[in-house]
């Protein structure tokens, strides 16, 4: 590892400094204001009714009992939409309200504003809707076969007739993850009195979020201001839009403030998941471990509308191989669309799904070859200047593939028992049944967006009495990119006192989505790259050589002190943008990403193959962190980034039957709790990346990418017997 | 009922929730809500000095008892041991967890103040966290029981090596 290099080090809470989170005092006293917690005098509360039907037809609707319940003031359906009525992140395909055709179970088809919560949900319900129930379309395979898709991707590279020594095949499942923010979606609608709204909701992307609602509905731009607020967590869920056009259409039909919360049932319904996953995969090699030819046949099930599916699939795809050198690469990814909930982004969005398949067929294909699992992957791993497998394009970025193996490998296994059984505190589990098991994963995936989409973020940095305010859209969502933001201007700039004030879309250019694990990179980017020019100008106006808390300095003497420059009213904006991409060709070549990140993982487990029982001891980490900008920060992420992976491998699923979420709470939806948490120990790997500010890279995602991987393995190590599906449940063990 | 030591008096609906008396009619929001099942412990607060999940609580059972919300926690402005060391120790990430863990950990702390990392785990493992791995959580944890028992607080483990 090497340290972290400070430019100008009489900077204190810079660069590699873990400051305090500047949030950090009002959400430890209940002051921090949520979506939740918004409040407008005369504020109405809105409502939706959801279709109990997973696909139908809409004969009627009659809105009359609903009205005339007391205290309500609105209720909307499709034929109250102005504008054309379609929103969608990536295509607009999804409608406001549903008109004729329900699609999922729980797509809205009216909307209601009344005076108190708890009328609007009565109301809501008093909507009398007649239906004719259809048969649903959920089998994503017959999806296929009827060509119901979002998107197909076929990669081909090298020889496709070549074959290997030994082949070893798989099938795998990746069940359906939710997001489960802490907080539910959210939000506040207040009309300007002149035709216009203030919006603000829980959110991801407020740029996309307002020109989704623009042009559902109709308006023009500066008619809709969607400011950033507080957000009990996101992780994906949030990037599209939901409650938001909703809030809007009340809001200026009642001409009053209108607040909406979902419940957790209605959460469920109300934001997208993480697609489930089927795959196919085959994989060649030579005797001695060196890969020749992976195929596989990825399929997704996207639900009812496209959401961000375009780009799962891509991921799914272009990282199908994982971080291995091969020539070979057959990869058909085919996105469906069925009657299923919609699917969009999470946490690692596809590569989490693909990176189960390959590195349950590395083990495989070490078994076969009678390999230590680490030892194969390190034959194969992929390193800076290679082509990516898939893609074909040359990797600039440094690719500690081998170093992450490596330092995983060194940190030591614990030895003696773990003070807790598996089953939690139900303690079935006798001590003498528990058998350990030990696993790897090794993931890698994109960190901004790609395939040729123009991804920036634009920053403000001003020096006004508080000292350098950043300003930005980018939203903060637990991430710590609050903190991390105010240190990149302090470094850069060179001064102690720095803050990030978040402004509506009215007044900054967008940062694009807090997804990607980009924000660091590229609102980061944006802010270094505006603070360094400011400095410059700053420096060169006043013909100082050094500028400080003090003000500037030439030649050691204080020539135009920090009272002066803030009085001159100094700002900088600056537009930062990745190394750009291109769209895929025939066989899904391209510059298609702008850089990678590499984590492996080792889980142990103890598990008790009779009852079924899984306990994840520890989950060891090794991470492609490009420098650590905030040391505490990329350690929280890392550890809760786990979680959701362990999560994901032992216990989160939502259960679909016939397109009707069957387990929408947290009573039968099981989460983590502090009882299921592993140890944790890391390797934090400083390379640098080839263009994010100060070597920043993403580090959000690669926590939850191979960690599910590895807790799977460990099990299968275990018990001694092959698991192809996670969620791995107790009868997949016990039977 | 009294809330952070003020007596408060209002007119409810029996079917009222204490969670929504607190954050709707008294507008103290810094209780959070997550799940409205009792299981995720957004809405912890202490009713006579014992932590409960308000979501599971009608306002009126709360009649005459003396209620503690997250807002009545620090005293003068002055952050409590416990939220002193979840700032310390990154104990919290979108913080919406927050105002319930620490209220069931301030509540556990009352009753043991040493407690084991087991004792700390099992003391608040009905709150829910889906940012942090809970790891800081225990540290911020161990650093109040310190404080409060007027000991340095143990090392963060990211400090390794001091
Ligand atoms: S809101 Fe009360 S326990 Fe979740
Ligand atoms: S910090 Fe987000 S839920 Fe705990």
């Amino acid at each position: 590892m090497t340290t972290p290099t400070r430019t100008r080090p009489t900077v204190t809470s810079g660069i590699g400094d873990s400051p305090l989170r500047p949030d950090g005092v009002p959400k430890l006293k209940g002051e921090f204001q949520y979506a939740q917690d918004l409040w407008s005098e005369g504020m109405l509360w809105g409502a939706t009714t959801r279709s109990p039907h997973a696909r139908a037809r809409i004969v009627s609707i009659d809105i009359g009992p609903a009205l005339a319940t007391g205290g309500v003031h609105a209720v909307l359906t499709a034929d109250d939409v102005p504008g054309p009525g379609m929103f969608g992140l990536e295509h607009p395909d999804q409608p406001v309200l549903a008109s004729d055709e329900i699609n999922y179970w729980g797509e809205p088809v009216a909307i209601v504003a009344a005076e108190d919560p708890d009328t609007a949900r009565r109301a809501a319900a008093a909507v009398v809707v007649e239906y004719e129930a259809l048969p649903p379309l959920t089998d994503p395979e017959e999806a296929d076969r009827a060509d119901s898709v979002f998107r197909r991707l076929q990669i081909r590279s090298g020889d496709q007739e070549v074959t290997g020594e030994v082949v070893v095949e798989g099938y795998y499942e990746v069940g359906t993850q939710d997001q489960a923010p802490l907080g539910t979606e959210a939000g506040l609608a207040v009309p300007d009195g002149s035709g216009g709204v203030d919006l603000y909701a829980t959110s991801q992307f407020v740029h996309a979020d307002q020109s989704q609602v623009v042009e559902a509905l109709g308006l023009r731009p500066e008619q809709v201001r969607s400011h950033p607020t507080g957000v009990g967590g996101a992780f994906g869920a949030r990037e599209d839009v939901n409650l938001h056009i909703h809030l809007v259409m009340l809001a200026l039909h009642t001409g009053q403030p209108v607040k909406m919360v979902y419940q957790r049932s209605e959460s469920f319904t109300g934001h997208v998941h993480r697609h489930p996953a089927r795959m196919w995969y085959r994989h060649h090699a030579t005797r001695d471990g060196k890969l020749v030819r992976v195929e596989a046949k990825i399929l997704l099930d996207g639900g009812a509308y496209a959401s961000t599916t375009s780009a799962v699939l891509a991921n799914a795809c272009y990282f199908a191989v994982g971080p291995y050198r091969v020539d070979s690469v057959l990869v058909e990814g085919i996105g469906v669309k069925t009657n299923n909930p919609p699917c969009g982004a999470m946490r690692g969005f596809g590569a989490v799904q693909s990176n189960f398949g390959y590195e349950s067929q590395m083990d495989r294909l070490a078994a076969e070859l009678g390999m230590d699992p680490l030892e194969l992957r390190r034959r194969n791993a992929l390193a800076t200047g290679d082509r990516n497998p898939t893609t074909q394009q040359v990797i600039q970025t440094p690719l500690p593939v081998a170093e992450c193996i490596d330092s995983l490998a060194a940190i030591p296994l614990p030895d003696g028992d773990d003070p807790i059984l598996p089953g939690g505190s139900g303690l079935t589990t006798d001590r003498s049944h528990i058998v350990r098991g030990v696993g790897y994963s090794v993931g890698i995936k994109n960190l901004g967006f790609s395939e040729g989409s123009d991804d920036y973020a634009e920053a403000r940095v001003r020096l006004t009495d508080e000292g350098a305010v950043v300003e930005t859209a980018a939203i903060e969502v637990g991430q710590g990119l609050v903190t991390v933001l105010a240190q990149m201007a302090r470094t850069a700039l060179g001064i102690s006192k720095a803050i990030v004030r978040h402004v509506d879309t009215s007044r900054i250019g967008s940062a694009g989505s807090t997804s990607a694990s980009r924000q660091t990179q590229i609102s980061g980017g944006a802010v270094m790259e505006a603070s360094r020019r400011l400095r410059e100008r700053i420096l060169a106006h006043h013909g100082g050589d050094e500028l400080d808390d003090l003000g500037v300095h030439r030649a050691g003497e204080l020539i135009a002190p920090m009272s002066e420059l803030i009085r001159e009213g100094w700002e900088e904006t600056y537009t930062f943008r990745h190394p750009p991409t291109t769209p895929p060709d025939d066989d899904g070549h391209g510059d298609i990403h702008a850089d990678f990140a590499i984590a492996a993982h080792r889980a142990v487990v103890d598990v008790d193959p009779e009852l079924g029982l899984v306990r994840v001891v520890r989950v060891d980490t090794a991470q492609d962190v490009g420098r650590v900008l905030n040391p505490v920060s990329v350690q929280g992420q890392i550890e809760g980034g786990i979680m959701q992976g362990v999560g994901l491998a032992v216990m989160e699923e939502l259960v679909i039957q016939d397109g009707v979420i069957r387990n929408p709470n947290f009573t039968d939806y099981l989460l983590p709790t502090i009882l299921d948490a592993p140890d944790v120990e890391m390797l934090l790997i400083e390379q640098g990346s080839w263009w994010g500010p100060f070597g920043a890279k993403g580090v959000g995602e690669p926590p939850t990418i191979s960690s599910t991987a590895a807790v799977a393995a460990a099990i299968r190590n275990a018990i001694g017997r092959d698991l192809n599906r996670v969620p791995v449940r107790p009868e997949d063990i016990a039977l | 009922m009294t809330v952070n030591g003020q007596p408060v008096s209002a007119e409810v609906e029996p079917r009222t929730l204490l969670v929504h008396f607190l954050r709707e009619d008294l507008r103290l929001t810094g209780t959070h809500v997550g799940c409205e099942t009792g299981y995720c412990g957004a809405c912890t607060v202490h009713v006579d000095g014992e932590p409960v999940k308000s979501c599971t609580m009608f306002a009126v059972q709360a009649d005459g008892a003396n209620v503690t919300t997250i807002e009545g926690i620090a005293s003068n402005g002055d952050l409590h041991p416990v939220q002193e060391g979840f700032w310390e120790r990154h104990g919290l990430q979108c913080g919406y967890c927050t105002p319930g863990m620490i209220m069931s950990s301030v509540a556990l702390l009352s009753k043991n103040d040493r407690p084991s990392e087991e004792e700390i785990r099992h003391g608040i493992e009905g709150n829910l966290c889906r940012c942090t791995g809970y790891h800081n959580i225990v540290q911020a944890v161990q650093f109040a029981a310190a404080r409060m028992r007027g000991e340095e607080p143990p090392a963060a483990d990211w400090e390794g090596g001091e």
